[in-house]
Parts: structure tokens; C-alpha cells; sequence
């Protein structure tokens, strides 16, 4: 059984980078093995240009894995302090990223009492306890309600914008979408797309148009340079973009020509359909 | 080390069932004074423990060294639970994301092992001094400070039961299931050696040479039971005809073998770590 198959990919300071797949196609053991504690068969990795070891380099990173793992009989500040020993930080730390996160009144609450949001903030706050210049977060708002959602992405931004790189590891696309500036797409352990998110896949967008006269518009669009395929789609014309155009252009080409539309919208595919797009293309392959 | 100690530390301290089992192990070897006041009313015949000589200097290093090697099992608990609880809280995965190494894991227990070994064999050797002033019949130096080498065969053994329970607690990763393999362990040495003393190699010494190197038989070796050294049972042994010769002393070869055990068993430990998956 192979979980990540030949996966290459590097990450630069400052971005927001997405790790972007299905449920079980090999994002967690990829981390897993970059963190020491999947073994990998072959392959190899490097943490900051490789001048430093992984045991060094993991001093400098901070990290989640899927669920967040405390002594649920200690506090959180207790669980914190430990982090810090290991880490070989400063215990002042503790109460500045429970501030961050939202903890701070719950410090002295066991482990054990706090519900799942609480622990995936306290994990994030374990994970900043060194500053890190790196920092990994695997799947964190798995299973939390919509709140707990809202809450750990304005948290996750709000690390972003100071800088920090992060490694954030989904199967939700919208995720990535609003948080990462690139993305690693896998399926199955293989790489399907790596790249900025705005550019998964090269297309300058589509428009969606009505009109009363149906076959005239479709005879204006095809005469026109920069519109390729054209579909009809319930009623409504979708025109795909081979070059880029804006939507006052074909507004006003169309005009020229004595058609008035009743509706226009110019479109890009959703991160959702673009990840469709290109696993499904796999899929065939 | 030290901050690994530390580590350590910090993880047991605000674990409530382990702090209430090393403060009971603790209490339980003061105990042993308490055999003093156990007495026998055998109808005319009054028998008091404290007057067979088991306070006796330098006999009580060997008495007090077994009795108190017989209360490991609550420390032993204490070890398996630290390995597999780092297992079902999955915090042994974090401890190693988090920047420890597996060395390091696997060092900052074989280090709190060693610590409590330790810290039990000082607190053996004040109770046993204490007790020893107040109640044996011989206070001279020279005789006080003989057979001391029980105490360090008591600290030996301690660490290699230990460090048993620990490989334990790794390789099994549940702490009622290890210490269901230490009882089975347990009793398949012993019928083992039943095997091979009384039908493969009957009337001969081949399987108590082979038994020796087993872990648990070792260490049942390094400190054997003292009370057939008693005057009042060599007595009665005469009496009824039988002879008791025994072997009592401690064999630097028998401090040798535990030694190996410790650490082929932290060895294993380690590769265990090393190779399984998190």
C-alpha cells in the first residue's frame, strides 16, 4: 500500500501554503513524515535550505496533527508549560498564546473539560508557544461547528499576517481557497497541481448570457475573436474566455451590433470545480 | 538530563493515580517495621517476630532488601502506565512533533526508571538503618556496614524490573495488557524452569544455569528469599533431618546479567520507537 507516491514540492517564507485533498490521499502522512513521525521508504526532505537538522529544525516549527493531543488530566497552562520544556522555550510565553486564541480565562480548566474548539485553539496555542517560523496545521477545524470554524480561520489569518509561514493541510476546498495563497493538490499520493490558488487552472473565466434573440447571440459570440467553446446551458449561453476580456467589452461589442442582453455575468470556475476538474481528469488517465 | 528529568516530572506530578501509588509504595516500605510487633500466642509458647534476629544487623540489609523488593509492583504500575498513556493520549506523537527525539523520549523514561530505583534504594537504606538501630542486637560499625552489596543488588534489581515494565509499555501500548504479559511472562519462566528441572534435564544443575539468564529469574536471583537463613527455621530443618544449604550471596555474573537485560531492554525499546509508525 503506498500513501504518498513521489510527491515533490517546496514551500517559501511568507505564504500561505494549502495542502489540498481528498479524505485518505496521503496529506497527514506527507506531514507526518516531514515531522519524523511517519518513516518514509524512500525520498528525502529538507527543513530551511537544509542547514539544519530535523530535530533542530522542528524547534523552529509548530504543529498540529489531526486531533489535538494533551495530558487531559493537566490544565491547559499546565500542558502548555510541558510544551515549553520540550521545546526548550520560555514558560512566559504561555499566557500571551492563550490571549491569542481566546483561552486566557480557561487556563486553569483540565484538559479533559474542554470541547473540541477549545482543544484545537489550545493546540494552536501549543503551536505558537515558540514563535514559529513555520507553522503546520492539519485539518484544524475538522468537526467543529460553524463558530469554531469562523473562529480558528480568524485566528489562522490573523498568524498570516504576521508573517509566519503556514502549511495548512484540508480535504475543504473552501478553506484553502479563503486562507492559502498556493496550493499542493494530491489524490491518492500523487501531485496533481502545485501553484498559486489563482492560477489551478489556466483559464481567464467564462460569461453567462441572455438574451430575447438566442441565435443571434450565439452568431455574435462565435464571430468573436476572443470567445472560444460555447455551451448552451438552460436557456443561458455560457462563453468561455481564450483570451481576457472584461464584461464591459462583450457588453458593449454586443451592443454595437444592435443586441442588448438581458442578463451578463462574467464568471471563474470555483476552486471546486477546478479540484473536480483536475481529478477527475486523473481519474481517467 | 536534566531537562528531560524535568519533563518527566512535570508529566507525573498532576497525574493523581500516580502521585497516590508512589506516596503508598513509599509508606508501604516504612511499613516493614511494623513486622516487629506481630506476635503468636501458640497456647503456653509466646513467639514474637522482632525477637528472631530479623532486625539483626547485618541480616536486615539482606530481610528488608527482599521484603521491600516484594512492593516494586506498585512502581511498576506507575512505569507501564507512563509508557502507554503517552500511547492512548497520543501524546507521544506530540511530545515528538513538538521537538523531543526518540532518543530523547525513550532516554527521559529510562531516566525517571533509574530515579525511582534510586530514590527507593536511599529511602530502603534509612528505613533499614533506623530500624536496624532500634531493634538489632549488634550496633558496631563494622558489623552494621557488612553485606551491604544487598542494597546494591536491591537498586539493580529495581532498575531491571523497570525496565521491563517499560519496554512493556511500549511494545504493548495498553498498561492493563503489559502488565497481563508481565503475570504471563511471570509464570511462563516458572514453568519453564519446572519443565527443565524436573523432566528434560532431571537431577542435574542445567536448568538452573539456563533459568538464570531468563529476566525475571535474574532478578529473583539477585536478591533471594532470606527466610530460611533464620535461626528458628534452620532449627526446625535440623530437627526434622532436612538440611538447608543455600546459596545467600550476591555474584557479580548475576549483577552482570540484569545489567544486559537493562539494556537490551531499553535498546529494544528505542528500535521499537524507531520503527513502528505514530
Amino acid at each position: 500500500m503506498t500513501a504518498v507516491n513521489n510527491l515533490s514540492f517546496s514551500i517559501e517564507k511568507g505564504n500561505v501554503y494549502g495542502i489540498l485533498g481528498p479524505n485518505g490521499s496521503g496529506k497527514s502522512t506527507t506531514l507526518g513524515m516531514v515531522l519524523n513521525v511517519v518513516n518514509k521508504t524512500s525520498g528525502e526532505f529538507r527543513w530551511f535550505d537544509g542547514n539544519t537538522s530535523t530535530h533542530d529544525a522542528l524547534k523552529k516549527v509548530g504543529a498540529i496533527i489531526e486531533h489535538p493531543n494533551f495530558y487531559p488530566y493537566m490544565t491547559a497552562a499546565q500542558n502548555l508549560a510541558l510544551v515549553c520544556k520540550i521545546k526548550g522555550t520560555n514558560k512566559a510565553k504561555v499566557e500571551e498564546k492563550l490571549e491569542i486564541v481566546g483561552l486566557l480565562d480557561r487556563k486553569d480548566s483540565k484538559f479533559k473539560t474542554f470541547s473540541l474548539g477549545m482543544k484545537q485553539r489550545l493546540a494552536i496555542a501549543s503551536a505558537l508557544l515558540n514563535d514559529p517560523e513555520i507553522l503546520i496545521l492539519d485539518e484544524p477545524t475538522n468537526g467543529l461547528d460553524p463558530q469554531g470554524i469562523h473562529q480558528i480561520r480568524e485566528i489562522i489569518r490573523k498568524i498570516a499576517s504576521g508573517g509566519t509561514t503556514i502549511l495548512l493541510a484540508s480535504h475543504l476546498l473552501d478553506e484553502v481557497e479563503k486562507v492559502c495563497s498556493h496550493v499542493v493538490i494530491i489524490r491518492k499520493g500523487v501531485k496533481l497541481y502545485s501553484g498559486p490558488v489563482d492560477e489551478i487552472v489556466s483559464s481567464h473565466g467564462f460569461f453567462e448570457l441572455k438574451a430575447i434573440n438566442m441565435n443571434r447571440l450565439q452568431e455574435l459570440l462565435e464571430k468573436h475573436p476572443k470567445i472560444g467553446k460555447i455551451t448552451d446551458k438552460e436557456g443561458m449561453l455560457t462563453a468561455f474566455l481564450e483570451e481576457p476580456m472584461e464584461a464591459e467589452d462583450i457588453n458593449r461589442y454586443l451592443f454595437e451590433h444592435g443586441l442588448s442582453l438581458s442578463f451578463l455575468i462574467k464568471r471563474k470556475e470555483s476552486l471546486e470545480e477546478q479540484f473536480l476538474q483536475l481529478t477527475n481528469q486523473t481519474a481517467e488517465a | 538530563m536534566l531537562r528531560l528529568l524535568e519533563i518527566e516530572y512535570n508529566k507525573l506530578r498532576y497525574s493523581r493515580s500516580a502521585r497516590i501509588l508512589i506516596i503508598t509504595y513509599f509508606i508501604l516500605i516504612t511499613f516493614i517495621a511494623l513486622i516487629a510487633s506481630i506476635e503468636f500466642n501458640i497456647g503456653q509458647i509466646q513467639f514474637r517476630v522482632a525477637d528472631q534476629g530479623i532486625f539483626n544487623f547485618p541480616y536486615i540489609w539482606h530481610f528488608n532488601s527482599y521484603i521491600a523488593a516484594l512492593l516494586k509492583i506498585f512502581l511498576a504500575i506507575v512505569i507501564v502506565s507512563m509508557m502507554s498513556n503517552e500511547y492512548s493520549n497520543r501524546t507521544i506523537k506530540q511530545n515528538l512533533i513538538d521537538g523531543l527525539s526518540k532518543k530523547e523520549f525513550i532516554l527521559s523514561k529510562f531516566l525517571t526508571v533509574l530515579v525511582f530505583s534510586g530514590i527507593s534504594t536511599i529511602f530502603l537504606f534509612i528505613v533499614t538503618l533506623i530500624l536496624g538501630y532500634s531493634f538489632s542486637d549488634f550496633t558496631e560499625i563494622s558489623i552494621v556496614f557488612s553485606d551491604l552489596e544487598y542494597i546494591l543488588a536491591y537498586f539493580i534489581k529495581l532498575t531491571g524490573f523497570f525496565a521491563f515494565c517499560m519496554f512493556l509499555g511500549i511494545l504493548i501500548k495498553r498498561s492493563a495488557f503489559a502488565l497481563g504479559f508481565l503475570v504471563v511472562w511471570a509464570i511462563f519462566e516458572s514453568i519453564l524452569y519446572g519443565v527443565l528441572n524436573f523432566k528434560v534435564f532431571k537431577g542435574t544443575d542445567i536448568a538452573t544455569n539456563i533459568m538464570q539468564f531468563f529476566p525475571l529469574e535474574a532478578m529473583s536471583n539477585l536478591v533471594v528469599e532470606p527466610f530460611s537463613r533464620l535461626n528458628a527455621v534452620q532449627a526446625a530443618a535440623n530437627q526434622i533431618g532436612g538440611e538447608l544449604d543455600k546459596d545467600y550471596g550476591i555474584h557479580w555474573y548475576q549483577l552482570l546479567i540484569v545489567i544486559a537485560w537493562v539494556f537490551i531492554f531499553v535498546y529494544l525499546s528505542l528500535f521499537l520507537l524507531k520503527k513502528r509508525d505514530l
